[in-house]
């Protein structure tokens, strides 16, 4: 089910086509056959072709998001590998990579493939699963990584929990070397956050809320780059929240360590004054908390001389009953699928803070690179994914709209410009803007 | 003048101006009249319903609330969260539509979570009154505070408080930082460095670890509880050593001015933040005015805020 009909050749005409990682940046035709892409040139000629007219809209390769919560199997209440896959096409990604902290865990061949499979079936938005680091993401006993990765798995991660014990992510990062997986790690100390509802600092010490202060992930991220040094391993940064932990990934990389790192639209624009100014609403709780403005403005930075390597969303949803509780109470995590690139545009590309091919690059061929997924560029013969975008569209974010399950933003009533128009996956349009 | 409170709710005294703040206290002024009375009681919420509703063990704040609730003939219930609903799982939206069906006029909230009479607020058409959220705020408690001060020093203008204890944990201490800086007193606070929170500085105070800095020149002191059951216990080794650094004796008290008054929310720590020799002085110690003032301040509270009778109980607030 989902999706529109396969057509054996459409042609994508008129588009600014942007593709950093070949390097391309103008009007140009994209021709796709069999679900490949055949040929990217100037007034390409195919008269039996579908035609989706790009017009004054931007052609991206297709957007990939590292890091989503499809919740399923084990909790459909909130999300479901289908409604998730197709908040991801109406986001303009064409590809997610699906945290494993369902029930059961995926820390299993049986449980990687059976989500492989099941998004395959759905035939939306690529799902690629992650598989878990330890058996029951309880950090203590490593998981079958060769036999995850050959179920599907692109990665590995314990992503909600840190793997506390340095002994276990050492024989991680050594034992991934194996597969050339990476590591994903949730940063965060606990014996220092002691899972508080939010940053520690002036805003938390008005507010009264139990709160974790920065260095609960910036020590655990710095023993990680350590542990991967020693293990020659391969480190993927989850959800780099704040100012210090750019800081140590930034040097990591500057001494040659094999580390990505990913940011959140909702750490980029948002700080934790919006506890106080949505007087305590719990869908600005989120794990890592939201910081500081200093600590966003150094994640911009981190985007802009390289630190980071991709903008993945963290996308969090939970039940609305779930979020209707008490702060202290109420889960961590919010959604954001069908809310980023919208967000990253107005905020940040039509401010001309980031150059547009930056953005694209962080939304594609940085994550493809980070997770060596296939994708991620507009190369002939590559699987045919592709994202239209259009620059003026505006909305107003409506949680009502969404295609996830889920409601659970701290955006709701936020005006944005720039919005996925069209989502292709193997050459078939999976998301058109109504 | 102002006559009204600009908010159907009393959520903290951070959104308060200082002219709301000077309405409630001149109401409690003329509240406390009616608790001298033979017969204390003015139909002034008359047909008016209160929900009480604490779900945080609560003996004197309750009582102040319950008994305000009495002497303005409001009809109250009482919810206790213990056997209740929410113990078993009741979502807080949930309790608060069932609650709404009820039809209250007033909600009075205590709740371990800043926030929650935030969240009731929003999702009720009753006005709701703070009496306590977490380490958030308790604006009841700071006005009877901000009254005691007033019936002792007579205005707040360059007034010198310190308010030593527990920052960290205290919703008090927050409460009347708002308070105390909106009516311009001094206020400095003074704990451990494991009981003061990152930058609470930035709230208009000045914050020291040294208590006899703290205590030099000032005109109030008031003591908070080391809230050993909020996990205050951890921030220092024993009861013993805190009482030596930070423990008000004489010889400590000497150094604030001599007409100092010594103020304490309660319950107090005995041997623990504050000697029973302070805490019995009756010409330093003001803590008994506290407590009679609270009703005063709880009246004024439920009667701006259910919009009462003016004409009910005699005399018109000054």
């Amino acid at each position: 089910m989902g999706g529109y009909p396969l057509v054996s050749r459409l042609l994508v005409r008129g588009g600014r086509v942007i593709d950093p990682a070949t390097g391309r940046d103008g009007v140009a035709d994209v021709l796709v056959e069999e679900g490949r892409f055949a040929s990217i040139a100037r007034g390409i000629d195919a008269r039996d072709a579908a035609v989706l007219d790009a017009a004054g809209m931007l052609v991206f390769p297709g957007f990939i998001d590292l890091h989503v919560h499809l919740r399923e199997p084990g909790f459909e209440y909130k999300e479901s590998i289908l409604s998730g896959a197709g908040a991801a096409a109406a986001g303009g990604f064409s590809a997610v990579c699906a945290m494993p902290n369902t029930d059961p865990v995926n820390d299993h061949r049986t449980v990687t493939r059976w989500i492989a499979d099941r998004a395959r079936e759905i035939g939306l938005a690529r799902v690629y699963p992650i598989g878990a680091i330890t058996k029951g993401m309880r950090g203590e006993e490593l998981s079958e990584f060769g036999e995850m990765k050959e179920a599907g798995a692109v990665a590995v991660s314990d992503d909600g929990r840190w793997v506390a014990n340095g002994s276990v992510m050492r024989r991680a990062l050594e034992y991934a070397r194996l597969f050339d997986l990476p590591v994903a790690t949730h940063a965060e100390d606990e014996t220092l956050s002691g899972r508080g509802a939010m940053n520690e600092g002036a805003v938390s010490t008005r507010l009264g809320l139990s709160a974790q202060p920065p260095e609960a992930e910036s020590i655990a991220i710095a023993r990680d780059l350590a542990l991967c040094e020693l293990a020659h391993g391969r480190l993927h940064v989850c959800h780099v929240s704040t100012a210090r932990s750019v800081a140590l990934v930034r040097e990591a990389k500057a001494r040659g360590v094999r580390v990505t790192a990913e940011v959140t639209p909702h750490h980029l624009f948002l700080t934790d004054e919006e506890v106080s100014l949505s007087a305590f609403s719990t869908a600005t709780k989120v794990n890592p908390p939201l910081r500081s403005p200093r600590d966003a403005e150094a994640l911009v930075e981190g985007i802009l001389d390289g630190t980071i390597d991709a903008v993945a969303t963290d996308h969090a949803p939970h039940h609305a009953d779930e979020k209707a509780v008490d702060y202290e109470s109420a889960p961590f995590g919010m959604v954001g699928l069908e809310t980023a690139v919208a967000l990253f545009h107005t905020r940040l590309v039509a401010t001309g803070r980031v150059p547009i091919a930056r953005m694209v690059e962080l939304f594609s061929s940085g994550p493809a690179r980070a997770f060596s997924l296939p994708g991620g560029r507009l190369a002939e013969g590559s699987d045919a994914d592709l994202t239209i975008f259009d620059p003026a569209a505006s909305t107003v974010i409506d949680p009502r709209s969404f295609r996830s399950r889920a409601r659970n933003t701290p955006f709701a009533g936020v005006k944005v410009t720039g919005l996925a128009v069209s989502t292709v996956v193997g050459g078939r349009e999976i998301y058109r803007r109504p | 003048m102002i006559t009204t409170l600009q908010s159907k709710d009393l959520l903290g005294i951070e959104t308060l101006s200082p002219e709301e703040i000077g309405l409630i206290l001149d109401t409690a002024e003329s509240m406390r009249a009616i608790g001298q009375r033979e017969i204390k009681k003015v139909p002034a919420l008359r047909g008016r319903m209160v929900v009480n509703l604490f779900f945080e063990a609560s003996t004197r704040t309750r009582f102040s609330f319950e008994t305000a609730e009495k002497w303005l003939s409001a009809d109250s219930l009482n919810f206790a969260a213990k056997g209740s609903s929410v113990e078993k799982g009741e979502s807080l939206l949930d309790t608060a539509r069932n609650l709404q069906a009820m039809a209250p006029d007033l909600i009075v909230i205590r709740h371990g979570t800043p926030g929650v009479p935030h969240f009731l607020a929003r999702n009720l058409k009753a006005g709701v009154v703070n009496a306590g959220d977490g380490a958030h705020e308790h604006p009841t408690q700071a006005l009877l505070d901000a009254m005691t001060i007033r019936q002792r020093k007579g205005s707040f203008e360059n007034l010198k408080v310190a308010i030593v204890g527990d920052i960290a944990h205290s919703r008090v201490v927050r409460s009347n930082i708002w308070c105390l800086t909106k009516l311009k007193a001094k206020v400095t606070l003074c704990a451990p460095p494991t009981l003061m929170p990152p930058g609470i500085e930035e709230m208009g105070v000045s914050a020291t670890s040294d208590f006899e800095e703290a205590l030099s020149g000032a005109d109030v002191v008031m003591m908070l509880r080391v809230q050993i059951e909020r996990g205050g216990k951890t921030a220092f080794p024993s009861s013993r050593e805190y009482f030596a650094r930070y423990g008000l004796t004489r010889g400590r008290l000497d150094l604030a001015r001599p007409d100092a008054i010594v103020m304490h929310p309660g319950p107090m720590n005995r041997g623990v933040e504050i000697s029973s020799e302070i805490a019995d002085d009756a010409d330093r110690s003001v803590i008994l005015s506290q407590v009679a003032n609270g009703v005063a301040v709880r009246m004024a509270v439920l009667y701006l805020l259910a919009g009462g009778n003016p004409q009910a109980w005699g005399d018109t607030p000054s």
